[in-house]
């Protein structure tokens, strides 16, 4: 039983929470060792509002929405979704939830439409509805012209799309969706994010995870940082941002020798100390007023007589968040924190799992 | 809706989303169906002339054998099947939907019947072509083809439980290998059981595939008329006395043990 290290922002009642969990523990065990994937986690969704669970790879986010979806017993802890026992009443819960999983779980073999119609069926909507119900959502996800194609002829976008269209036919008061923009372009990003709000407003309460702080900041009224299987942070997003600090200010710079006085000048305009990355002579610091101190920092470097190769403002990534958080980067145990998140692979399919 | 009607209902529904493959995918079928054609052919026109039978033409005897054979095979696709679902995640779709429990192993052992009804017809109208002639009445014919198809489906349940076990097609594929081929050639499919080993001769005669066969060959009236010249005595063990009643108490065992296993294994399976 290890002390809980994190705090816990949301402890709070089963009954005022849409989603609630407390001291979640799950251990994966195989041969080679055991991973404990959930380390204690609790978290609380008030009805109608929106979670975003943010982390790293391997963090535990999918583990923590199997759990909340029936679809994973927890070694220990519980977890309720509008009051009903995740583990005790997974029939009543199934009833009032969607889910649109990390991966698109769609048969190939049936067309968009025929998935869609059979979801329905399977919530008990009954053939008419089912059908109607499928109508609409392949419109409201720019399926319509594929509707009658088999989902074999797809992109991965589509099929993310199809099942993020799976999640609301049953038009669930709570929904769940583990990583829902993951894999789309830009456009079907933004069209995701219009269909999300509208739900939101509708009073649908949601949780989904990310590992983009951007994406979070802009859906959801509460974030919780998620490490090791464990809340490490939380609060409102202006919360999380006051903690972390607004945009980041980068620059790099020409040559090593000038890496000492680029720091000088960053740790002037900036609000903590600047994090160096030698090996790509790039340097970040947090800054408050953005252009200010973007505009001070040029000016500064020409004084000095530092070149400078890119200047560049934007907004804290993950990786800023747990620089911030935790002293290291969001890739566990990388020497370089500061080195970007390694693009992510997503399996072609489960083999092996 | 009580838990039974409801499995019935949501496994309807996963027996239809099933067939559609069947309509979209016809190499599946196209392959369960040559396999048996070409034995057919293969045993009627090789050791048609070489394997002799007293009494009865062999390719007539051969086909009760052939046609288990092949529904035997034909159950294994419920193997694959699940375990294609479970790597897909299609099994965790469904496990998060408000849907029977019961329902995904009922719709895909359902499905995988029909899927053996075509492959019997298709077979039928091969054995017809090559000389094959159902030599009782429609009542008794109808029962051949319904126990033959009863005994799929409670092998379909043996391959539902290896399919969750082991959770890839490949696996599946060999595991099923395995198992049906031992089950199907150490009986009396292809030789009578005069023609075995003294000590192998009792797990022939025990083996459900023999009873079934030769409750099958009594409802299609391949076999020899009693009292052949050349006959070999009938065996006498209880099940070759009694192939009928020994066939249905062999069904069901098979379900009476693979049913709950099957379900234990798609709850383990899946929250795995
Ligand atoms: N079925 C499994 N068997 C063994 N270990 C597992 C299994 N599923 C997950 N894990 C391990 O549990 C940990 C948490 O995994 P989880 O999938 O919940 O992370 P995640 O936050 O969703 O990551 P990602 O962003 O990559 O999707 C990881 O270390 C992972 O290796
Ligand atoms: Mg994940």
């Amino acid at each position: 039983m290890s002390p809980p290290v994190g705090t816990s922002p949301y402890r709070a009642d089963v009954t005022s929470n849409a989603i609630w969990a407390e001291g979640l523990v799950k251990t994966y065990g195989s041969r080679r060792g055991s991973v404990r994937a959930l380390d204690g986690l609790d978290l609380a969704v008030p009805e109608g509002s929106v979670l975003g669970l943010l982390g790293p790879n391997g963090a535990g986010k999918t583990t923590a929405v199997r759990v909340l979806t029936t679809l994973l017993r927890p070694d220990s802890g519980a977890a309720s979704v509008l009051g009903h026992d995740v583990l005790r009443e997974p029939g009543a819960v199934r009833r009032i939830i969607g889910l649109s999983g990390q991966y698109a779980a769609v048969d190939e073999h049936l067309t968009g439409n025929e998935n869609l119609v059979m979801v329905g069926r399977l919530y008990h909507l009954g053939r008419r509805r089912s059908t109607q119900r499928a109508t609409e959502l392949l419109a409201r996800f720019d399926l319509e012209d594929a509707a009658d194609r088999t989902v074999k002829t797809y992109s991965g976008g589509m099929r993310r799309r199809l099942d993020l269209a799976g999640a609301l036919v049953a038009q669930p008061r709570v929904l769940l969706l583990d990583e829902p923009t993951t894999g789309l372009d830009p456009r079907s990003r933004i069209g995701l994010w219009d269909v999300i709000a509208e739900l939101v407003r509708e009073g649908t309460t949601l949780l989904l995870t990310s590992q983009y702080l951007e994406e979070v900041d802009k859906l959801a009224d509460t974030v919780a940082v998620v490490d090791h299987g464990r809340i490490i942070a939380g609060g409102t997003s202006d919360e999380l941002k006051r903690q972390v600090g607004g945009e980041r200010l980068e620059l790099s710079v020409a040559s090593a020798a000038e890496l000492e006085a680029a720091r000088d000048l960053l740790a002037a305009v900036g609000d903590a100390e600047p994090s160096v990355d030698v090996a790509a002579r790039q340097l970040v610091v947090p800054v408050t007023d953005g252009s200010r101190a973007l505009v001070e920092a040029v000016r500064r470097a020409d004084a000095d007589g530092v070149t400078l190769q890119d200047v560049a403002l934007r907004r804290p990534t993950l990786d800023d968040v747990f620089l911030t958080l935790t002293g290291r980067g969001a890739e566990d145990g990388e020497a370089d924190a500061v080195a970007p998140p390694a693009q992510r692979e997503r399996p072609a399919a489960r083999a092996g799992r | 809706m009580n838990a039974f009607t409801a499995a019935l209902a949501d496994g309807a529904v996963v027996a239809e989303r099933n067939l559609i493959k069947i309509k979209r995918l016809p190499d599946l079928l196209v392959f369960t169906t040559v396999q048996p054609v070409m034995f057919v052919l293969l045993f009627a026109y090789v050791f048609g002339g070489a394997i002799d039978v007293p009494g009865v033409d062999y390719r007539e005897f051969l086909m009760a054998g052939i046609f288990v054979q092949t529904v035997a095979f034909g159950s294994t696709i419920t193997g694959t099947g699940l375990a294609d679902d479970l790597q897909k995640g299609i099994i965790d779709r469904f496990r998060s939907l408000p849907m029977s429990r019961a329902a995904v192993l009922v719709g895909r052992t359902t499905s995988d019947l029909v899927n053996n009804l075509i492959v019997v017809v298709v077979m039928s109208a091969c054995g017809l072509l090559v000389g094959w002639r159902i030599r009782e009445d429609v009542l008794s014919a109808a029962a051949g083809f319904a126990l033959l198809l009863l005994f799929s489906y409670a092998l379909s349940w043996i391959s539902a439980t290896i399919g969750l076990a082991v959770r890839s097609v490949e696996v599946v594929n060999n595991a099923s290998f395995l198992w049906v081929f031992p089950l199907t050639f150490l009986s009396n499919a292809f030789v009578p059981l005069e023609g075995y080993a003294p000590w192998l001769r009792p797990v022939a005669e025990w083996n459900p595939v023999t009873a079934v066969i030769a409750a099958v060959r009594d409802f299609f009236g391949n076999v020899p008329p009693p009292g052949t010249p050349g006959l070999p005595p009938p065996s006498d063990a209880w099940p070759l006395q009694h192939p009928v009643i020994a066939s249905l108490g062999w069904i069901a065992l098979i379900l009476a043990v693979f049913v709950p296993l099957a379900i234990r294994q798609y709850r383990r399976a899946a929250t795995r």
